[in-house]
């Protein structure tokens, strides 16, 4: 018993050490059980860079992150700015997934210098509830000044990654100081007993998170308020079958 | 039709049929006669013509760039250092200049250079009414035009003309000493300020009526830090100025003169009228690495080139409550740094037509409370142009058992459709008939797309019966 408490009490004196860890402590659960346990403190730390990958298919995986994305932010409070190069995004999907236009700067960046340059000042402002960054790579130095821009404050950093494939050891992407890094493909959905495409599900694998260990898990894509869900069939606590440990 | 001069003997100016046929400001009027038998004249007004220029420069500077120069007697020399992202880019500013002149029926001709010698020349002689020259090119740009150009005595062109010169690039590779004994020191002068050899200073417009501060350095200053600590002074100062008369500051303008006399000025546009000191050289510090300060500034003036009426008003402050996030700090910062094109939030729109459901509005504008319709799911991502894709489908509504789009053919297993969108023929005479059926499918390996076909698969005149794809669901 004894044993524990001294481990626990090791682990949080390490955690205040870190250097990616000086935040408040605050999390923005996802409200998945499955999810929320994988993740020290219970959910997506606030005040912290987290990264979302696109599967490798392109262009359908690639919408599927940015809705997970345009979820997470839907649930923060306060204003959201999103950060792009290309214009391609379409607010009435973002306003189905929760995040209402009225919430969402977009900004134009000429280009990746001056967008990770609004990254960070819209990090260092504090008022914001999240800022997006769709960016075609994060370089180590780059993601190190955008946690340390996130750091101490309660808006969430997320790093949009718009390249094809990431390249790297094992398919997980090249390292960065990202708190977690995320990658969201597009399932096929439940087949519905009448013609028609039923709510649409995705592969949410947590590649790497700090303090914590990655898993893989289908789930239900969000809903009109930006929550995810666990599919129907796994609901009732078979949770685990959908899910395998991965080394991390 | 021409314009006499005061002695009712010469030109002042002819117009441009007139000029076609050979008439020059500056010519007898006898000769004009002779050339011209009908040609109509009127008294010239020159004061009244250096009070528009000078209303011009006033709209431009209000407008544009915060150094602007009357050129008499029929042009403007605008400074766009410091202003032009905030317009989009160079030749961003340059077309919306042009159009709005053009909207107001005044007829321009401009060209964007380097110096404001070669900016002149190309303006007057260059063949396109709207030229920007890239940083550097002005030399190459300059070369095919006539002597007149550089704004030399019309007799030393005469005399250049009898030597065989004729365009500028024929004397960039003479030597300069026997040009500047034989023409005098005006020719090279004006050569090397055109090239950006030699410095030209303007004088630009001091508008009237506005608030201004002004530091004079005994000592030239250069160092960023030394800037921004009497920009904070200068900012308190300006906004002490500000708060006797009740104002707030929409655009700051930063003027910093340099020894050799020229001016670097840096523009502030800000969201919403502030007299906040602290506020106001933040967003200054945030440009000063924009200042090339040369060998040190001299005086620092500081300008609110607009401003409106600010009251002082009372904050609601309620314990406990958080207080509402307000972005006016960063929109200001990132539109001083990006230029305000570049930030905007997206509005309803009430058309069906998806591309043209959605519109651009200010970053700070109060939503006013339309919404798109939530029947249909809509795709994450929109591609700005439809892509032809290869598709079979039975008529009249069904969804494609299999399409191909970019060399890759997907399996459709699922599909939800048709969503029948008519043309909008209030807008286009083209759009009358026009109609999209659009379906949201899925393929085998659960990628989600947003396809259409451009009919209604029973009348002709609906489209082509072609398929295409526009968007991504998630």
């Amino acid at each position: 018993m004894s044993g524990t408490s001294t481990i626990a009490r090791l682990r949080a004196e390490i955690r205040h050490l870190e250097p990616g860890q000086r935040c408040s402590g605050a999390v923005l659960p996802f409200e998945v059980p499955a999810l929320d346990a994988q993740l020290p403190g219970g959910g997506l730390a606030l005040g912290a860079l987290h990264e979302v990958l696109g599967g490798e298919r392109g262009p359908p995986d690639e919408a599927a992150a940015t809705l997970f994305t345009a979820g997470i932010a839907a649930r923060t409070r306060g204003p959201v700015l999103w950060c792009l190069r290309q214009p391609d995004l379409f607010a009435p999907a973002l306003a189905q997934a929760g995040l209402a236009p009225e919430r969402v700067i977009h900004v134009e960046a000429p280009d990746e210098a001056a967008l990770l340059n609004c990254l960070e000042e819209g990090l260092r402002h504090g008022g914001l509830g999240a800022v997006v960054g769709e960016v075609p790579k994060l370089s180590m130095k780059a993601s190190r000044r955008l946690q340390l821009a996130a750091e101490g404050r309660d808006t969430l950093a997320l790093a949009l990654h718009r390249t094809p494939r990431p390249s790297g050891a094992a398919g997980q992407g090249p390292p960065s100081a990202a708190t977690t890094r995320w990658r969201i493909a597009a399932c096929p959905s439940v087949p519905l007993p009448v013609p028609g495409v039923g709510r649409a599900r995705w592969r949410v694998e947590l590649l790497r998170v700090r303090g914590g260990t990655g898993t893989e898990l289908t789930l239900e894509a969000c809903d009109a308020t930006g929550r995810l869900d666990l599919p129907a069939g796994l609901a009732d606590g078979s949770g685990a079958e959908g899910r395998r440990e991965l080394a991390s | 039709m021409a314009l006499l001069d005061t002695t009712g003997r010469a030109l002042l100016d002819a117009d441009v049929p007139a000029r076609r046929r050979g008439l020059r400001a500056g010519q007898a009027l006898s000769l004009a006669r002779s050339l011209v038998p009908e040609l109509e004249t009127r008294p010239g007004t020159p004061e009244e013509d250096a009070r528009g220029l000078r209303r011009l420069a006033d709209w431009v500077y209000r407008h544009y760039a915060p150094l602007v120069a009357p050129d008499p007697p029929d042009g403007l020399l605008v400074d766009t250092t410091g202003a032009d992202h905030l317009h989009g880019g160079e030749l961003a500013m340059l077309q919306a200049l042009r159009d709005r002149l053009a909207g107001a029926s005044v007829a321009a001709r401009m060209a964007l250079a380097d110096t404001p010698g070669a900016a002149h020349a190309l303006a007057r002689y260059g063949g396109d009414p709207c030229t920007r020259v890239a940083p550097g090119d002005h030399r190459g740009a300059l070369a095919p035009l006539p002597l007149a150009a550089l704004r030399l005595d019309p007799d030393q062109v005469d005399r250049l003309e009898t030597l065989g010169f004729e365009r500028i690039g024929d004397l960039l590779d003479q030597p300069r000493a026997p040009l500047a004994r034989r023409f005098g020191p005006q020719l090279l002068q004006r050569l090397d300020e055109a090239l950006g050899d030699r410095y030209e200073p303007l004088t630009p417009l001091r508008p009237a009526g506005v608030l201004e501060v002004e530091q004079v350095f005994a000592e030239p200053i250069a160092a960023a830090e030394t800037i921004a600590r009497f920009l904070g002074d200068l900012a308190r100062d300006l906004c002490r100025k500000l708060e006797r008369q009740g104002q707030g500051v929409r655009r700051l303008d930063l003027i910093c003169r340099r020894v050799d006399r020229q001016d670097q000025a840096v523009m502030v546009r800000l969201a919403r009228p502030s007299r906040a000191p602290d506020r106001l050289a933040d967003l200054l510090c945030d440009r000063i690495e924009t200042i090339d300060p040369g060998f040190g500034i001299e005086t620092l003036v500081l300008r609110a080139a607009r401003a409106e009426a600010l009251q002082p008003a009372q904050r609601l402050n309620e314990l406990g409550a958080a207080q509402a996030a307000d972005p006016v700090d960063l929109v200001d910062r990132l539109t001083n740094r990006i230029g305000a094109t570049r930030l905007y939030r997206q509005a309803p729109v009430e058309s069906d037509v998806p591309e043209r459901s959605v519109r651009r509005v200010d970053p700070l504008a109060a939503p006013d409370g339309t919404d798109w319709p939530a029947r249909w799911p809509r795709p994450v991502r929109l591609l700005r142009r439809p892509e032809p894709i290869d598709a079979l489908a039975l008529l009249p509504d069904y969804p494609p058992a299999a399409f191909v789009w970019r060399g890759s053919r997907h399996r459709v297993v699922a599909a939800d459709g048709p969503e029948r969108i008519h043309g909008e023929w209030w807008k286009r005479d083209a759009e009358t008939r026009a109609v999209r059926d659009y379906f949201r499918v899925e393929d085998d390996s659960g990628g989600r797309y947003w396809i259409f076909r451009s009919s209604d698969s029973v009348d002709g005149a609906s489209g082509t019966h072609r398929w295409f794809l526009q968007g991504f669901f998630g």
